[in-house]
């Protein structure tokens, strides 16, 4: 059997240097084509008639005006009278017309009335003793759930969880089928156990977890040395891609759709589109070239690009709907908030005893899930309990490390809090207690070191509020985090021409993350071949599939599956070409354009003449991830990381600056460290922006989102971006542990580490992102009153 | 619009933003003539374009374009969607991001915020125009050199605004660079690889 494992590094050409991202220069001249960009011949335009209102039932609707105007093509009710609204901007009809401006008119022109029920769009402390516990869903709960897109992993654990209040009806399936739910959904729906009372099934708007308590926290609490408490959290923030979502279709026959749609998930799109437009998932064809921006937002079919496929089915002709800003703001994507009331207690040397929370966060009308807390470190004696809210601001989606920048900011904040309550640096405590972070202890030790001394933390660090000059307060802080990362399911196929040239084919999709540059890398390195010599085809489903990008799967699974590709690929040129060099194939290597005999490299043949030998067929071979017969595993899971920030605080105005940030992170084996590095720049820009400036702010009178364009939805801007410092963790026992996605960890600490270093400098802790004048002012204030 | 029309005004890039105002605030007598109307605003006449499509010419990367566009069509829009030159993105739509900026006339707009007919008789240079061959200009090579796009969707934009800047700037510091392309907004968090490249090609001269 070929050896399929990395190359160690004396052998490595490619593999952990620093190369160009491939597809740059077409992205900096503007060549590089997007969905958005993607206009198809007679293509039409379509806009949806949103609703103006937070929760509402749908009592008419009017197209007859829309209709007669001229160069309208189609109209489609996405939701019909009798319907109820639970968000404002959702979708409820849409119109395909000749130009957008016309499209435009055509959509104003269209008369809704609707029925506003009350609305909820807060997302504050739920009241002492209110909630619903968890119970068994009823029909009406099922549906609430799938209109309101409640993610089907949290649907199906639910139903496995509380069961449901009724016997299954075939009606109701094919019901739940129509709208929406996939196979998944209908097989718990199906299997869930049946309960003749109903419990509550969560008709509140705060749904109550239920309490988990591990050890004896009440006794550990009793006996500690110290005991500090605190508030914490992180607002609603939306996702904010700079390519909205949406999608062109067109059907080249009547039972065959092109999508051109800017998503996550190309292989994945044909299934979730198949059942809404009862076509085959096979006759479905999915096409990206280029994508920007999703950051979790973009996992699936939308019901703007399902609505498209069915304008463009009615008009006959192409049908565009890419989002416009508010509703790319409003309803395409938020990160669901997470506050939590923590008290956390420690012996006098700063050894960890105990953790207690209440916290409460939301996910829009599908409530939302506890973040993983405390995070990292495993308080054995602890008491959690959580409150979802339910409510009209909109569906959440998965926003890169889902949950983990929220647990981060809660967990850090209260240690923090601890160590200044203990007159403790927090380099120490965390160092004091990594003997309960699990498997990466070592790696977070060597982080926190070098990171330590990239800050120089140990020379600027002072106590609380201990570095003040005049209005300007400095401070320093810290997180550390953890992700999985583990490679996805995927397949690839690479070809070798007999003339030479090579083909790597695999249906996975370039975030912006340096997908392509990684495939090739692995390819070029594999064949012996300098990069440009690889053809490399992505991002449609005439490719062998490969899982979604979220989780930072992706770099694992196509560098696993194109490595195996690459290298039976190689093996079956090396059998081709064995005879001519006088050798057996497992005796060659390729290396720098040629074949050669690995022991005695004099007898070689340069690459094109090599190939030659295959005769008049080309070689293809198929790799996936994973494949337990070709050993080893070339992926693995886990990751440390460590963030440290110091800030600049103006206590007359609150205004906070980042002055330096430090990312030291490890993802096992890097395959582009350029590529890498920019990941993790990337990671602290966006943390410097959720920490300062990012919120979703909802009106609680009118439920409408009120900063849904790019003026008062704030990102970091360069003048925002202070001196950033990335140190990635390379070398033994690092690179032999396989290849592991970096995406999500690097954004992890940022926010809480920024949090912490503004309690650091101005004494006090300012409870919630984002950290804006007016939230730190507010904690001033409170501390001079204190 | 007919070159020998007896009531030509100097001015023919359409309705300005004043002049809309004006119109807006009054009741104006409305005169229709071929293609266009004469409006009587405060005295002064003021010609108006459409509602319909007017013939629009455009000058882009030195290249002229003859188009049928409603008055209310974006320069960015009439680049996209008409003329598929799509190096420009379309991203916030109101002048808040720079994902669409081109230069118009030398001067650096977003082109989301000019009217097609506003930018008439003027070049309109976009990104597409800066590469000489098969040969990157020198500030997109500094892009590609210091990993200064990811998603790339901002980028096209900061490789207009930068060849701006840097001919009002030929030796930026680090602080005019941040203040300087501040206009521009990027979201996968770019603006590191930007400051090198802005640093690469300002010490080599662009």
């Amino acid at each position: 059997m070929p050896d399929y494992s990395w190359p160690d590094a004396e052998h490595r050409i490619l593999i952990g240097k620093r190369i160009s991202r491939v597809d740059s220069p077409f992205k900096v001249s503007g060549r590089a084509k997007y969905t958005y960009d993607y206009h198809a011949p007679d293509m039409l335009f379509g806009k949806v008639v949103r609703s103006p209102y937070a929760k509402a039932k749908i009592v008419s609707i009017d197209t007859s005006a829309a209709e007669k105007m001229p160069g309208v093509k189609a109209i489609e009710i996405v939701q019909k009278p009798g319907s109820t609204v639970q968000w404002a901007g959702d979708e409820v009809v849409a119109v395909a017309a000749l130009d957008e401006g016309t499209a435009e008119d055509a959509a104003r022109a269209i008369t809704v009335q609707y029925h506003p029920a009350n609305h909820m769009v807060s997302d504050a402390e739920p009241p002492a003793g209110a909630g619903d516990s968890a119970g068994p869903m009823n029909g009406d709960d099922i549906d609430d759930a799938i209109n309101n897109q409640l993610p089907d992993r949290q649907f199906i654990e639910y139903l496995q969880q509380h069961g449901v209040t009724f016997h299954v009806e075939e009606d109701d399936i094919k019901d739940w089928k129509g709208a929406g739910a996939p196979d998944a959904v209908i097989d718990a729906i199906r299997k869930a156990e049946y309960h003749e009372v109903k419990g509550g099934g969560g008709h509140s708007a705060y749904q109550k977890a239920a309490a988990q308590t591990m050890g004896d926290p009440d006794k550990a609490f009793a006996s500690a040395d110290v005991v500090s408490e605190g508030l914490y959290g992180a607002s609603v923030i939306t996702h904010c891609c700079l390519e909205s979502h949406g999608s062109v279709a067109e059907w080249p026959s009547k039972d065959h759709l092109m999508v051109h749609i800017s998503t996550q998930n190309v292989s994945g799109v044909p299934a979730q589109m198949a059942d809404p437009l009862g076509v085959p998932a096979a006759n479905i064809r999915i096409h990206q070239d280029n994508m920007g921006g999703g950051f979790g937002s973009k996992f699936a079919a939308d019901r703007w690009d399902v609505t498209a496929a069915k304008l463009s089915k009615k008009a006959g002709r192409p049908v565009r709907i890419m989002l416009e800003r508010t509703p790319e703001l409003e309803v395409a994507g938020a990160r669901p908030s997470a506050y939590a009331r923590v008290k956390v207690a420690a012996k006098k040397d700063g050894t960890l005893t105990a953790w207690q929370s209440q916290s409460w966060g939301t996910g829009g009308p599908g409530g939302g899930g506890m973040p993983p807390i405390p995070y990292v470190f495993n308080i054995a004696d602890r008491h959690l309990e959580h409150t979802a809210i339910r409510n009209n601001i909109g569906p959440a989606r998965a926003w890169r490390a889902p949950n983990h920048p929220q647990a981060a900011v809660i967990t850090m904040g209260a240690l923090d809090d601890l160590a200044a309550k203990l007159n403790m640096d927090p380099i120490d405590l965390w160092l004091k207690n990594l003997n309960i972070v699990g498997p990466r202890e070592t790696t977070y030790r060597e982080e926190l070191g070098i990171a330590s001394d990239l800050m120089g933390w140990k020379d600027k660090w002072r106590g609380r509020g201990q570095n003040v000059s005049g209005n300007l307060a400095r401070g320093l802080g810290l997180s550390i985090h953890t992700w999985g990362g583990r490679g996805h399911a995927s397949d690839c196929d690479c070809t070798i021409h007999p003339d030479g040239s090579v083909d790597v084919k695999i249906g996975t999709q370039d975030l912006g993350t340096g997908t392509r540059t990684t495939i090739v890398i692995v390819a070029a390195e594999t064949l012996g071949l300098p990069i440009e010599a690889i053809n490399l085809y992505i991002g449609d489903t005439l490719y062998p599939a490969s899982g979604a990008s979220g989780g930072s799967t992706t770099p694992g699974g196509v560098s696993s599956s194109t490595r195996h590709a690459a290298v039976d690929a190689r093996q079956a040129l090396f059998e081709k070409v064995a005879p001519a060099l006088n050798a057996q194939p497992d005796d060659l290597e390729a290396v720098n354009g040629v074949v050669r005999v690995k022991t005695d490299p004099s007898r070689s043949l340069p690459w094109k003449q090599a190939c030659s030998k295959l005769g008049a067929m080309p070689v293809t071979a198929r790799g996936k991830n994973p494949d337990r017969t070709k050993p080893p595993d070339l992926t693995n899971s886990g990751v440390g990381g460590v963030g440290m920030a110091e800030v600049e605080v103006d206590m007359e105005t609150g205004v906070v600056k980042v002055k330096k940030m430090v990312a030291v992170q490890d993802c096992g084996l890097i395959i582009d460290l350029k590529t890498a590095e920019s990941s993790c720049f990337g990671a602290l820009i966006m943390g410097i922006s959720y920490a300062l400036y990012e919120e979703k702010i909802m009106d609680q009178a009118t439920g409408r989102m009120l900063n849904s364009n790019m003026e008062f939805y704030r990102l970091a801007g360069l003048h925002d971006i202070p001196e950033l410092v990335v140190h990635m963790m390379t070398g033994k026992g690092y690179d032999e542990r396989g290849v592991i996605g970096l995406g999500e960890p690097p954004v992890i600490s940022p926010g809480a580490a920024i949090a912490n270093a503004v309690a650091n400098a101005i004494g006090v802790r300012v409870p919630f992102l984002p950290l804006t004048p007016d939230n730190v002012l507010a904690a001033l204030e409170q501390k001079a009153g204190a | 619009m007919q070159e020998d029309d007896p009531t030509k005004l100097e001015d023919s890039s359409g309705v300005s933003r004043r002049d809309f105002l004006k119109i807006s605030g009054i009741s104006a007598a409305v005169v229709p003539i071929l293609g266009t109307k004469l409006v009587e605003a405060a005295g002064v006449p003021v010609r108006v374009y459409g509602p319909g499509k007017v013939p629009i010419e455009l000058t882009v990367n030195g290249k002229k374009h003859q188009l049928q566009l409603e008055p209310r069509v974006t320069l960015l829009d009439a680049l996209r969607d008409n003329l598929e030159i799509t190096g420009a993105k379309r991203v916030c739509d109101r002048h808040e991001c720079g994902a669409c900026t081109v230069l118009l006339d030398g001067k650096i707009v977003y082109a989301c915020a000019v009217l097609a007919i506003e930018a008439q008789g003027k070049p309109i240079t976009t990104v597409e125009s800066l590469m000489q061959g098969d040969q990157l200009h020198p500030i997109q090579q500094a892009f590609v050199d210091n990993d200064a796009s990811q998603c790339g969707f901002c980028t096209s934009g900061f490789v207009v605004a930068t060849r701006a800047f840097l001919e009002k700037h030929p030796d930026p510091t680090p602080e005019d660079v941040r203040r300087g392309l501040s206009g521009n907004f990027c979201r996968c968090g770019t603006y590191h690889g930007i400051q090198l490249a802005l640093a690469q090609v300002a010490r080599k001269g662009a």
